[in-house]
């Protein structure tokens, strides 16, 4: 503890997540201890200053004693965080002792946008539905969106072990113990412990201490992106109940919410997170994957909105009918970022044959309503519906694991099966040189 | 005697300060914390009590912190090294920075003070001027950058002296102007102006008349932008608005581009100054960077220097503007700017409007609006500041209030819509949602019968109905089946697909497609009207189908290759053949 220390014993006003007393010489964003919980600054108005408690105010009287610690939340850094797990506080939670290092303030500066480079790395996953349609880029930013009773975390923690990363660093809001589990077991099955970093708040934890957690992941993130030259991935799951924990403490604030009873902050709250994702001119990145969970797949919600904003694209899970397959939805999904690599680092013809190959399964669709309202189908619209059945199995699934040649292909493969040449659309130099005849 | 004051009050970058004297509406001031002096505004007083919005972190502020007010707006400084230049959006050089993280307080000269300035004079002794003529000209770049009486010059001068031509730096007089009351005043090539205040500084805002190209087809041929007009572009998240408005700012007919980078991601502004040093300007053959200026205030950078941003684009096409050329402003997204006011004024605990934005929200946007247009100068000469802004409709609805408010304002609509975008027909602009108010231009008419063809505004709404028509038509196949409705039916559905595959869509991805100059874009318009106003017989749907499938790939085949070469050609043969 600090030599100098301010105590008071006196609270003005309690709320489910905040406190407020009178106190001199406090600063803005600065922690504090409340009846031995923490607690930061949130907002001062004269001598009245209001404390956001992050553990909950439950049982906390009003000569609860608080002190002022003069310093904002922090992560101490070093070589040691590596393959630890932590709570939202960075305190550890697997009985290892506690790091030696740096000590960093949490929620530090933006990267100078001038200071930046291009993303210019292909993150290989080896599923069509990405790695075809949606192509990942090392300093991308990008969210998995999907309903709660999809498998987007074990597909997250698939593309974290398959991707070509110094470090994975998983940042778990609100997960049930048993998620947390799965991750754990997953690093350690795939012997990659030695790279993982954990900071976990599990369901099990008060909600408001979320708030910690993306900014102490990527506090590490930053010290080896930017100190170890690392290429560094985020993994941020799940993303919507950081958002409800925003609300959460906006409200008790008495803030005006605007849409879905959201804090009106919220796109900069979010951006803050998603934007540390970056290429930086050393070899260091910083790669962003998360989980926003929707509600029975409505993304005009305030948050999957204002996220899709934010991120390069999203990717979006959907239980395929037609296969009984999870699928990479190819129309609600999008990769930004896609064309720095497409036809760059990958086989030229890649950008084309991603588009026809989505646009004759939109086709599919089509004729799919044309059955479902009882009309005759063309011969066309056969033909496209075998391809949608194809396409679906042989490259959207999430299951496939191939590489993006490959994907390639396939995709040729199919076209040729079911449709002429003119039928795709596609460039004509192309088709002379990859149509299987 | 500066005003002071002390912090009171901190939510985050709203704080309060007790002040010890006058302090104005929208004035500057810093705050000291700790030795680092934060920038910030002053948006409401209330007896001795200042609200101000800090353009930074207040992170470790405390109350008692002193602050200091500069008795003066937000001002940008305007001379000769703003283009190629990247700033933030309080006109910090981002360029000249050395972290790699923004410091706070970290404050960088907007200008090169070192560099000099070829310098020809416009002026001589004697000569009488008002605020805003020529005094002389620097080269910056191509451009012919003229150096002017700053716009905040009242009354009439006389000339006493102007620099000969020679090599100055930004900060040495090149002009002595004498005042009505027969004071000297200094001229150099910088100048000063608050951003939030229109420069004037001519002679009259006539309407726009004429047509702004951009090389995409959907804007220039069926909902042209004037010179000096504006436009907006709403559309939901990955419908492409980034894209098209990266394709407006490489191949826009302008002389100056400034992009507002308004609380958008920081990859997208990575990607210009990436892309456009390499770039060439389709016009000029110069290099792209050379026209073009950034503003950037990223999403991750303080959101109360957002709405300074798009002020500071503004201001800067303005000054292109008085010297005769043609600006375009890109902002992306002034959305992210309301969000911004909705924030301060969430903080200072007004009463709201809808959504929570401000209730004076539709005024601010209009009067922003109104600042672009084309101007005839003192000198008879012409400029223009054409404006394009997008805007992010929460929930991709458009019934929101920055979407309604901006529809009030702007005079070009370019919906993208979700529908279009998720079966890859980019750009995704509808074609009937969309309109250019332009088109109802007598001037524009006359304009383009001029300088495109006789008849052409007739043909393009032609275009339009015969899209409107096969819209119907797919409805009535979607309702009646393929084989409830009459064969004509087909036919109209068909047609309107092919101007939508030939004519709407484009790709911005393939290095020919994706710039289409006007003369091509009329070739092919021709071509297609052509096409559809021909009658067709066919036995069946799927004869007729199989017929303009394969016309359509015929015609795609001829926009992916090279205007005018052989293999253009080829295709136009094969096409009239089909049609024999």
């Amino acid at each position: 503890m600090k030599a100098y220390q301010r105590i008071y014993t006196r609270l003005e006003g309690i709320t489910k997540a905040t406190v407020s007393l009178r106190a001199k010489g406090v600063s803005n964003e600065e922690l504090a201890v409340v009846a031995g919980k923490l607690a930061q600054v949130v907002r001062t108005k004269g001598d009245l200053v209001t404390l956001q408690v992050f553990s909950g105010t439950e049982g906390i009287p009003t000569d609860a004693e608080v002190c002022f610690l003069g310093e904002p939340p922090t992560l101490k850094v070093s070589e040691q965080l590596s393959g630890r797990f932590f709570d939202a506080y960075g305190h550890p939670i697997d009985g290892g002792p506690e790091v030696e290092g740096e000590e960093r303030q949490i929620g530090g500066p933006s990267v100078n946008p001038y200071k930046r480079r291009q993303p210019s790395q292909l993150i290989p996953t080896g599923i069509a539905g990405i790695d075809l349609n949606n192509t990942l880029v090392s300093g991308q930013k990008i969210p998995f969106f999907a309903d709660p009773d999809q498998p987007y975390n074990q597909v997250m923690a698939n593309v974290a072990l398959r991707a070509d990363v110094d470090k994975i660093i998983l940042g778990g809001m609100g997960l049930s113990n048993d998620d947390y589990l799965f991750f754990r077991h997953s690093f350690e099955a795939a012997g990659a412990l030695d790279k993982i970093i954990c900071f976990i708040n599990t369901t099990e934890n008060p909600p408001v201490e979320r708030l910690l957690v993306p900014d102490m992941a990527l506090t590490a993130a930053e010290y080896f992106a930017v100190e170890k030259n690392e290429k560094v991935l985020v993994l941020l799951t799940d993303m919507t109940l950081y958002a409800d924990a925003l609300s959460i403490v906006s409200n008790r604030m008495d803030q005006i919410p605007s849409k879905d009873s959201m804090p009106g902050s919220l796109y900069s709250d979010l951006a803050k997170i998603y934007e540390k994702a970056v290429q930086l001119p050393t070899e260091g990145s910083i790669t962003i994957i998360a989980v926003t969970t929707l509600n029975d797949g409505d993304i005009t919600h305030a948050i999957p909105d204002n996220t899709g904003y934010i991120t390069e694209g999203q990717l979006f899970l959907r239980a395929d009918s037609d296969t009984g397959k999870v699928i990479i939805d190819p129309f609600r999904s999008l990769s930004r970022l896609k064309q720095l690599v497409q036809g760059k680092k990958t086989r030229e013809d890649h950008s084309q044959v991603m588009n026809a190959s989505v646009r004759l399964y939109a086709d599919a669709q089509n004729a799919k309503t044309k059955l479902e309202n009882g009309f005759d189908l063309s011969d066309y619209d056969h033909r496209c519906l075998a391809y949608a059945k194809d396409y679906a199995r042989e490259l959207l699934a999430i299951d496939v694991n191939i590489s993006i040649e490959e994907m390639l292909n396939t995709a040729w493969k199919l076209f040729a099966r079911y449709f002429s040449p003119a039928e795709t659309g596609i460039k004509q130099a192309f088709i002379d040189k990859y149509w299987v005849q | 005697m500066k005003t002071k004051g002390i912090v009171t009050g901190i939510v985050s970058n709203l704080v309060t300060v007790k002040v010890d004297g006058p302090v104005a509406e929208n004035e500057i001031c810093y705050i000291d914390l700790q030795g680092v002096k934060m920038m910030a505004e002053v948006i409401k007083v209330n007896g001795d009590i200042a609200s101000v919005q800090v353009f930074e972190s207040t992170r470790g502020l405390k109350g008692g912190d002193t602050v200091e007010f500069e008795g003066r707006m937000l001002e940008v400084q305007l001379g000769p090294g703003l283009l190629s230049s990247v700033y933030d959006g309080l006109q910090n050089n981002l360029a000249t920075m050395t972290e790699v993280f923004l410091q706070r307080g970290e404050y960088t000269d907007p200008l090169d003070r070192e560099k000099k300035w070829d310098f020809t004079p416009l002026a001589q002794a004697g000569d009488k001027v008002i605020a805003a003529d020529w005094l002389g000209e620097v080269k910056e770049g191509w451009l012919p950058h003229k150096i002017m009486v700053p716009f905040s010059f009242k009354g009439e001068y006389t000339v006493k002296s102007v620099k000969e031509a020679g090599q100055y730096t930004v900060d040495e007089v090149i002009a002595v102007l004498i005042n009505e009351e027969g004071e000297e005043i200094k001229v150099t090539m910088v100048q000063k102006w608050p951003v939030k205040v229109a420069v004037k500084g001519y002679k009259e805002k006539p309407r726009p008349s004429r047509v702004m190209e951009t090389g995409v087809r959907v804007i220039d041929t069926l909902n042209p932008i004037a010179e000096g007009g504006t436009g907006f572009i709403p559309g939901p998240f990955g419908c492409g608005k980034t894209v098209l408005q990266h394709a407006i700012a490489k191949q826009g007919d302008a002389d100056v581009i400034v992009m507002a980078a308004c609380g958008e991601r920081a990859n997208e502004v990575v990607e210009i100054f990436t892309e456009f040093p390499e770039l060439i300007d389709p016009h000029t053959g110069r290099h792209l960077m050379e026209r073009t200026t950034i503003i950037c205030n990223t999403s991750n950078m303080p959101v109360a220097a957002r709405e300074a941003s798009v002020y500071t684009a503004m201001t800067i096409c303005e000054y292109y503007r008085a010297m005769g050329l043609k600006c375009l402003l890109l902002a992306d997204s002034t959305s992210r700017w309301a969000q911004a006011l909705r924030e301060m004024s969430n903080r200072m605990e007004e009463l709201p409007g809808a959504d929570a934005f401000p209730v004076d929200l539709s005024a601010i946007i209009s009067n922003f609006y109104a600042r672009a247009g084309m101007v005839v100068l003192n000198n008879g000469q012409t400029g223009a500041v054409t404006f394009i802004g997008t805007v992010s409709p929460a929930g991709g609805n458009l019934k929101e209030p920055v979407t309604e408010s901006t529809k009030k304002a702007a005079r070009c609509f370019y919906a993208l819509e979700q529908g279009r975008a998720d079966q890859k027909r980019y750009p995704a602009v509808g074609p009937l949602e969309s309109y250019s108010k332009y088109l109802d231009y007598p001037e524009i008419v006359e304009y383009l019968d001029e300088t495109v063809e006789k008849g052409w505004v007739d043909k393009v709404l032609h275009a339009k109905n015969l899209i409107r028509r096969g819209k119907e038509a797919s409805e009535q196949i979607n309702i009646l089946g393929d084989d409830g409705v009459p064969m004509s039916y087909h036919v109209n559905f068909w047609k309107s697909e092919l101007i939508d595959y030939v004519i709407l869509q484009q790709d911005a991805f393939d290095a020919i497609d994706a710039l289409c100059p006007m003369e091509r874009q009329r070739f092919m318009l021709d071509l297609v009207l052509e096409l559809c106003d021909k009658d067709y017989e066919f036995e069946d749907y799927e004869k007729c189908r199989d017929f303009f499938k394969n016309l359509i790939n015929e015609l795609r085949q001829m926009n992916y290759s090279a205007w005018e070469s052989e293999q253009f050609w080829a295709y136009n043969e094969s096409v009239k053949k089909m049609i024999a």
